[in-house]
């Protein structure tokens, strides 16, 4: 019962996920790449992208500080951003990258912040939700990973 | 998965193809190979394109295709296709979150034989497989082709059949494979295992210049694989190395062409299809050097053939296959209008024909009206070309542009305009040491990226070519700088720069050195003289070499640099190149 309660709750979570526009159609197929030798491969994925996102959201904060900011590195860090997390499907976070860009193009040194604020809500949002939603597919075991409906 | 072949040899294909991935997102990283692990290729991953360039020098033969990202810290990913399209050979596929227009058009003209978006699906890479096997059979049929040109048109026609994106369809094997059992009995020894392919020749400074001599000896138009290895009397190298190196050759004057088109929206003179070859080495540029006139010669007699192949090959360059064939409309419009004569050709890249026919550039070239069928028709007062070369000149890398619309503002010149030879000289002089051009081999500067390997073909040509890159300022270009050619490794040189740059290595020999200087700019600048003398004498692009006088030409160099800018500031290109006609002609 439990379990089938997990897998429920499993599966409800990541649907909503999609239906709420936090992921779109990569992490499915991240999830279609996992098999047997890689069990684990998409919260592998999801976690290098933590790690990658995190040195770039620090990296754009420090460029934000200064005065002029330097919109053409602002705009380069951005879009190594919008690349990783175009790979895991971070819908979200990635209209948040575009957005950045447009207004470092415009030099919109406001835009720029306003928006930047907006992204690390979304990335803060995201992350929360998958990290909720791999310890539930843990707990669940190890099969209880999910699965494109057919 | 059943690809048409039908050597049992290769059952495998395309399973156990070689992938080198190289990309410096480490989670991209890591699901391109898990994908590519999917398609059950063999994967090899590298961060950082030095490394990855590094592992294909080692491993000549190790890797069948690279996938390389546009945006990279340590190298800018063009530079490395163009690099690994030098020197190795292998298709490359560039990737980007960046869709743009502008940046795919950009990875076509560098060579890359597909363009995919981040986020890349399996199914798009399932598909590679269909770019080696594409090579393979282009270099079959080049083999094959006494001429060449029927064998390119057919292997064009083939991958544009196939080069539908990634569906490679059932029929387009078919098809493809029919024209392959049709026209090579012993394609299946080829065809063989891509992966055991032989060794790769590389085509170094000395050895391309050796194959440009033979080319222009033999005359372009006349030029076979089976006479130039004759010609070039080098006892390892066999026919198959030499043809698929002209194809190459050819591919990439044809590109420089067809980028001049494009950027300088030259319409009129597509000569440079004839030119542009789209070949991802910049070989081509070196080879322009050499080939000063015999080039000249056959392009006008290939520029007819060239034109075709050149459109060709353009479109089935995969995704910008509709850009291409804009061009390619465009280009054969050209083409078809272009100059009958060689000479015109090499102008009118620039258009020459009408030395100064509205330049309009369409692309590239300035468009020079091709329509004027006497080479040099010149009605030397309207040249237009200012125009459009502004585009070209602008990039660094893609000297394609540069060359045509230097030439062109050039010879915009309201016929005369006093072009200062002087006047370019900024960016010339800087590099030029003078009267020596120093053709430094396109390795050394990796700006260009080509130079490795296609050292200083001419002499003088390739410094100024490679070094162009930087100064052009002048718009003046007096001296056609030759040593462009050589530049022209890099993006895109414009063929019509490649011819002029012939010429102007001759005449510039000297102070060209191509310090890294883009190419572009000094074919254009070169090629500019040889046009504007082309122009008022009528082809006189042959008598050039002549006129050139190396110490004479050393003033021509620096402009040519500028004259590839064409930003057609100046106007007063006709002038100028009265003024460098006395210098040239001095010698």
């Amino acid at each position: 019962m439990d379990r089938n309660q997990s897998r429920r709750q499993i599966s409800l979570m990541r649907q909503s996920l999609f239906d709420q526009g936090y992921l779109d159609e990569q992490f499915i197929q991240l999830e279609e790449l996992q098999d047997d030798a890689n069990p684990n491969f998409v919260e592998e994925i999801v976690t290098l992208y933590y790690r990658d996102s995190s040195r770039l959201i620090s990296s754009i904060e420090q460029n934000l500080e200064r005065n002029p900011p330097d919109f053409n590195k602002l705009d380069n860090i951005m879009h190594q951003f919008k690349g990783s997390s175009s790979s895991i499907g971070a819908k979200k976070v990635k209209a948040e990258c575009a957005l950045f860009r447009e207004y470092c193009r415009a030099g919109n040194g406001e835009g720029c912040m306003k928006t930047f604020q907006q992204l690390k809500k979304e990335y803060g949002t995201l992350r929360k939700k998958l990290e909720a939603y791999f310890q539930l597919a843990r707990q669940a075991g190890p099969a209880e990973t999910a699965s494109r409906p057919k | 998965m059943d690809n048409g072949f039908s050597s049992p040899r290769h059952d495998a294909f395309p399973a156990g193809l070689r992938v080198l991935v190289v990309d410096d997102d480490p989670t991209w990283l890591k699901i391109l190979e898990k994908m590519l692990k999917k398609c059950s290729y063999e994967v090899t991953t590298c961060c950082l394109a030095i490394n990855a360039l590094n592992l294909l020098r080692e491993r000549k033969d190790g890797y069948d295709i690279v996938i390389s990202d546009v945006n990279m810290p340590d190298m800018d990913g063009f530079k490395l296709l163009e690099y690994v399209g030098l020197e190795m050979d292998l298709p490359v596929i560039m990737m980007s979150v960046d869709g743009e227009t502008s940046r795919v058009m950009k990875g076509v003209q560098h060579g890359a034989c597909d363009y995919l978006l981040k986020p890349i699906r399996m199914k798009e890479l399932r598909n590679i497989w269909q770019h080696v096997f594409r090579k393979k059979i282009h270099e079959v049929r080049e083999i094959e082709n006494q001429e060449g040109f029927e064998g390119i048109h057919i292997l064009r026609n083939a991958s544009d059949l196939s080069d539908d994106g990634h569906s490679f369809s059932g029929e387009d094997l078919t098809s493809m494979r029919k024209r392959k059992d049709v026209d090579n009995k012993h394609d299946d020894k080829d065809f063989g295992d891509p992966s055991t392919k032989k060794a790769r020749v590389v085509w170094s400074v000395d050895l391309h210049q050796k194959f440009v001599k033979a080319v222009n000896q033999i005359g372009f138009d006349k030029v076979g694989p089976k006479k130039i290895l004759d010609m070039m009397n080098v006892p390892w190298l066999t026919r198959e190395n030499v043809a698929s190196h002209l194809q190459k050759y050819r591919l990439y004057l044809s590109r420089l062409q067809k980028e001049n088109d494009q950027k300088t929206s030259l319409s009129e003179v597509k000569h440079s299809d004839l030119l542009s070859k789209d070949t991802a080495a910049s070989f081509g540029l070196q080879n322009s050097i050499n080939m000063h006139d015999a080039v000249v010669d056959s392009y006008r007699s290939f520029g007819g053939n060239l034109q075709r192949q050149n459109v060709e090959t353009k479109s089935h360059r995969g995704d910008l296959k509709g850009i291409v064939s804009e061009l390619k409309s465009e280009t054969k419009r050209n083409l078809t209008c272009s100059i009958p004569d060689p000479l015109a050709i090499k102008g009118s890249q620039i258009n020459f024909n009408n030395p100064f026919a509205t330049l309009e550039s369409k692309g590239n070239y300035a468009a020079l009206d091709c329509t004027i069928p006497t080479p040099y028709c010149s009605e030397p007062p309207k040249i237009q070309l200012r125009q459009e070369n502004k585009p070209l000149l602008q990039s660094e890398n893609s000297f394609s542009q540069l060359p045509m619309h230097g030439a062109l503002n050039q010879i915009q010149v309201e016929k005369r305009q006093s072009i200062p030879l002087v006047s370019s000289k900024s960016s010339i002089t800087q590099r030029d040491n003078g009267g020596s051009i120093d053709i430094k081999p396109l390795y050394a500067d990796d700006k260009t990226g080509y130079a490795s390997g296609m050292s200083a073909v001419g002499t003088g040509v390739d410094t100024f070519s490679v070094q162009s890159k930087s100064h052009i300022t002048d718009p003046q270009i007096s001296g056609p700088i030759s040593n462009t050619t050589l530049g022209m490794k890099s993006q895109g040189f414009n063929l019509g720069c490649l011819e002029d740059l012939e010429y102007c290595q001759r005449n510039i020999l000297f102070g060209s050195e191509a310090t890294s200087t883009p190419l572009d700019k000094d074919f254009q600048f070169c090629w500019l003289q040889g046009d504007f003398y082309n122009l008022n004498f009528g082809f006189q692009n042959i008598e050039m070499p002549e006129y050139c006088d190396p110490g004479v030409t050393a003033e021509v160099p620096i402009h040519s640099y500028d004259t590839l800018r064409f930003d057609y500031e100046y106007p007063h290109d006709t002038a100028d190149y009265s003024v460098i006609d006395e210098g040239l002609f001095i010698a």
